[in-house]
């Protein structure tokens, strides 16, 4: 049984996420992200994802946010009272209040990113693309079709990697050898890309025929529902800093 | 749907960048329901009339055609739908991530509608008899499924005329026997006229009921129906390297004894990362011993692990458990484990040639490819050159000296792939399907050269599903 959410269409999963982090882009304060980063980890139960998998999914996430927010903390413009002075390092008032509302930030963009993702498969995706945002289909299916490749190349490198310790050259080190190895797989990308090509064309991609699609992309209720979620949550972070005046616009 | 006729008048193409005509002066026709085998020596244009039929030759910056091809009195490049092409290379050909969805691709470029789409995605794929699941994922397919995945994407478009591209030349027997079934099944049903590349005829003669053959210059040698051809052209054709049946290829007998033993295992458990394959594996092995001047064929059902064997012997790919040894002649002062040896160590001991010879070219020109593992034994500049001249003339490349290994063609890179091994003179070879889709003469130059080198004290260890050369070549066979 998939749950109810998997099934909205992935474009407006993309579009929630989008609309999120354009209300969260415009300021920068601990208040508005705190807030949007609150409502969504009350809503992230209810859309089906275990808890093992949310954590691993969104691992990058909680590793990238320290790491910026510390960078900031060290770096960022000083002010208010300066604690701790090193060569160019400054940890102020200033910098403290910084690094906190970018790390929220962060987190506060990044999660439902990856959350709303999870749930999304490429095809469906591409349906969305191409028949609700009415992209090029040629574009669109074309990087499709592209993208499942990705999984042959991986298979590409490892082999490229035992041909050259079969080959005598592999004893220099592995860095050394990675851009002739990225080279030889372009080649082989390329080879591959252009057969796939030829396998399309010969069934009809690309020709004078109007196209039409297998599979419907609906959007409806619950993908406007989707959009409206992820627009609120942004209003409200944005209305929550306003209000407790930590607004702070980003240009000026 | 209604079967197609073809008909060529004075056709002929050449690709842009060249200035000879790949084909010239073909004059045929061939009839609604009509099923053509097309024969003829590798390079002779082949593919090239099936992907013109096809329409996907490209227009006119990728070549020039003359003459007339046409497909129920129109040109076949505006025949988009009438035609449907199944082409050799099973995983470059599966577009979508779903089965169904793969199948329906066609059908949607036609501007099918929806509601027709389905139920013929379904019959399509119960036409070719595969029975899984419409949203089943394609990459998990089996090289036969996915040819027959690619038989009912084309089939769902209703073509007139099906033409199939050596569309068995990279399965095992298991996959070759289940496309040509399915194949047979869908002509019953639908009538389709046919046209089938092949260079194994066996495989096709029994549903074919004209032959086309292809001079090596592009023009037609010989039409008719395939008995009286295959009587009257037999030998010619046997000799341009097509499987003419009644015309095995001639293979000289070998003369060696076994000698030392140089490599064995014991208690061999071989696997892959997850990383490496796409679901990763475990295989236990039996013990088995290697020795000099002697030829191993080791067989077995796609899956049962060879190709890990292989390169698990060859020192290339980590044991899981248990050990790879290597006698004192093949040790020669390295340790005893192969995995454990540097890349350098491995190149005068053990060669590895693998299925996909692209995997293994490092540079631009066939001189440079055969320098490369010399030139990393340190070898003098009068050496290298001695070794790579004798090679280029023994495997018949010197004429492609200065050709990029890439632009080769299939046979031409299965020799290159073999010579760069034998540039620095392996007492071992492990061999990854050696004989996969080459044509018979190429075929029988493999085994002569490869029966040389046993002969001279070479242990050679190939991992087969090709009966015949099993039979004619291994001193022993070991099936997984």
């Amino acid at each position: 049984m998939t749950h109810p959410f998997s099934r909205i269409n992935p474009v407006a999963k993309l579009g929630a996420a989008l609309l999120l982090a354009a209300c969260l882009v415009l300021t920068v304060d601990w208040v508005s992200a705190g807030t949007a980063l609150l409502l969504e980890l009350a809503g992230f139960p209810f859309l089906g994802i275990g808890a093992r998998r949310f954590w691993l999914r969104t691992l990058p996430v909680w590793v990238a946010a320290p790491l910026t927010g510390i960078t900031i903390l060290l770096y960022g413009r000083p002010s208010g009272t300066i604690y701790w002075e090193w060569f160019a390092v400054r940890i102020s008032d200033g910098s403290l209040e910084l690094a906190l509302a970018t790390m929220l930030r962060v987190v506060a963009i990044g999660l439902p990113a990856v959350v709303l993702f999870i749930t999304v498969d490429a095809t469906d995706l591409a349906d969305g693309l191409a028949q609700v945002w009415r992209l090029p289909s040629r574009f669109v299916l074309g990087a499709l079709a592209a993208f499942r490749l990705v999984g042959l190349f991986a298979n590409d490198w490892r082999y490229l990697e035992l041909a050259r310790r079969a080959r005598g050259v592999g004893d220099a080190g592995r860095i050394r050898r990675i851009p002739g190895q990225v080279f030889a797989l372009l080649v082989l990308a390329i080879r591959r890309g252009s057969k796939l090509a030829v396998a399309m064309e010969a069934r009809g991609f690309g020709g004078p025929i109007p196209r039409t699609w297998a599979r419907e992309s609906r959007f409806e209720m619950g993908e406007w529902g989707t959009l409206i979620t992820g627009l609120m949550v942004g209003m409200i972070a944005i209305a929550a800093a306003v209000g407790t005046g930590h607004w702070n616009f980003i240009v000026g | 749907m209604r079967p197609a006729r073809v008909r060529a008048a004075g056709w002929g193409w050449h690709h842009a960048p060249r200035t000879r005509w790949a084909l010239r002066g073909l004059d045929f026709e061939i009839d609604p329901g009509e099923r053509v085998l097309l024969l003829g020596a590798s390079g002779s244009g082949k593919s090239t009339v099936l992907q013109a039929l096809a329409g996907v030759l490209g227009g006119s910056e990728e070549g020039e055609s003359a003459g007339e091809l046409l497909i129920d009195q129109r040109p076949a490049t505006e025949s988009q739908g009438r035609v449907g092409l199944v082409l050799q290379d099973p995983d470059s050909q599966v577009i979508l991530e779903r089965v169904g969805d793969d199948v329906a691709f066609g059908c949607e470029n036609l501007g099918v509608p929806r509601e027709e789409i389905w139920p013929r995605v379904r019959h399509a794929l119960a036409e070719v008899g595969l029975d899984v699941a419409l949203d089943r994922s394609t990459t998990q397919l089996s090289g036969g499924q996915k040819q027959r995945l690619a038989l009912a994407g084309v089939l769902a478009m209703r073509p007139g005329l099906i033409l199939l591209d050596e569309p068995t030349a990279n399965l095992d027997p298991a996959g070759v026997a289940e496309v040509r079934d399915a194949v047979a099944r869908v002509l019953e049903s639908t009538g389709a006229t046919l046209m089938v590349v092949e260079h194994r005829v066996d495989v096709w003669l029994p549903l074919v009921d004209r032959v086309i053959v292809l001079s090596p210059d592009g023009a037609l040698l010989a039409d008719g129906a395939p008995e009286d051809v295959l009587q009257s052209r037999g030998g010619e054709l046997a000799e341009l390297g097509v499987w003419v049946p009644g015309h095995p290829p001639a293979v000289s007998l070998r003369v060696s004894a076994p000698g030392a033993r140089v490599l064995g295992t014991r208690d061999l458990t071989v696997g892959r990362s997850v990383a490496f394959a796409a679901n990763g594996f475990v295989r236990e092995m039996p013990d088995l011993e290697f020795h000099e001047g002697t030829s191993t064929a080791i067989t077995g059902p796609n899956g049962s692990g060879k190709s890990t064997l292989g390169l698990t012997l060859a020192g290339l790919l980590p044991r899981i458990a248990g050990t790879v040894s290597a006698s004192g002649t093949l040790r020669d002062g390295a340790s005893e484990h192969p995995i454990d040896w540097r890349s350098r160590e491995l190149l005068t001991r053990i060669g590895t040639v693998f299925q996909e010879p692209e995997h293994q070219f490092l540079r631009s020109t066939v001189r440079e490819e055969l320098a490369v593992g010399p030139r990393a034994l340190k070898l003098s500049s009068a050496e290298i050159a001695a070794r790579i001249d004798e090679l280029l003339q023994r495997l018949r490349l010197d004429a492609l000296a200065d050709a990029n290994p890439f632009t080769l063609s299939g046979g031409e890179k299965r020799r290159l792939s073999v010579a760069t091994i034998l540039a620095t003179r392996p007492r071992v070879l492990v061999l990854d399907e050696p004989t996969f889709g080459q044509d018979s003469r190429t075929w029988a130059e493999l085994l002569g050269l490869l029966g040389e080198l046993v002969d001279e004290g070479k242990a050679i260890i190939a991992m087969t599903h090709d009966r015949r050369f099993v039979d004619t070549f291994a001193d022993r066979e070991v099936l997984l």
